[in-house]
């Protein structure tokens, strides 16, 4: 089960509707407890496809928050991007450059922008899909 | 000599290359991951023959990226 603060969903929901129309994406780090997943900070990266249909993290950036973790004591919980004009569920390019099978993959649809959807899932290594429990509290 | 990798501090034997390094920390995916040594990213091309030094700090990142279809 992944947990997030109400205040870390609005930052993600803020950073992908500026980056409409394009794709947005980012970086979640945290803590575990046991099964339990604590998201403690968010990273709002750059889209270097600057594409509506594609998103590739800025690598700079990605490492720049990938220290800043450390630094915090905090460890890579997974990352997430929007899809602007399709559902929260993963593409198969999405699948496909799902490398790490540790992470949470979050997708933020905002097909409907008055009814915006963050579902988080699991990939593994066969490219199998799963849901990841998503609790966003108050 | 120590360097430290995804944050540990580890002991290894001089002339430890990159790949040496992937290998024995059992990274899963290594055609996909990037390697950093104290920020600087290396060419995938060079991990055969890139050697650590003492004090080196590396990292392993992902490529993150993806799509809607």
């Amino acid at each position: 089960m992944l947990y997030m603060t109400k205040s870390d969903y609005e930052k993600i929901l803020a950073h992908c509707k500026e980056g409409l129309p394009n794709e947005s994406c980012g970086l979640i780090g945290g803590v575990r407890e046991g099964d339990k997943k604590y998201i403690r900070k968010v990273y709002l990266l750059t889209n270097i496809d600057a594409s509506n249909e594609h998103f590739s993290m800025a690598p700079r950036e990605q490492l720049a928050a990938v220290k800043d973790m450390r630094a915090n004591g905090y460890e890579l919980l997974g990352n997430f991007h929007s899809h602007p004009e399709s559902p929260s569920r993963p593409s198969e390019e999405d699948k496909r450059l799902a490398y790490d099978s540790k992470v949470n993959y979050l997708i933020l649809s905002l097909m409907e922008i008055d009814n915006p959807v963050l579902k988080a899932f699991n990939i593994d290594e066969e490219k199998n899909v799963t849901i990841e429990e998503l609790v966003i509290e108050s | 000599m120590t360097v430290t990798i995804a944050g540990k501090k580890k002991e290894i034997a001089e002339k430890t290359t990159i790949a040496q390094i992937i290998v024995s920390e059992n990274v899963e995916n290594p055609d996909y991951v990037t390697v950093t040594v104290n920020d600087e990213f290396v060419d995938s091309d060079a991990f055969a023959t890139t050697e650590l030094k003492d004090g080196d700090t590396v990292e392993f990142l992902y490529f993150m990226g993806g799509g809607s279809f």
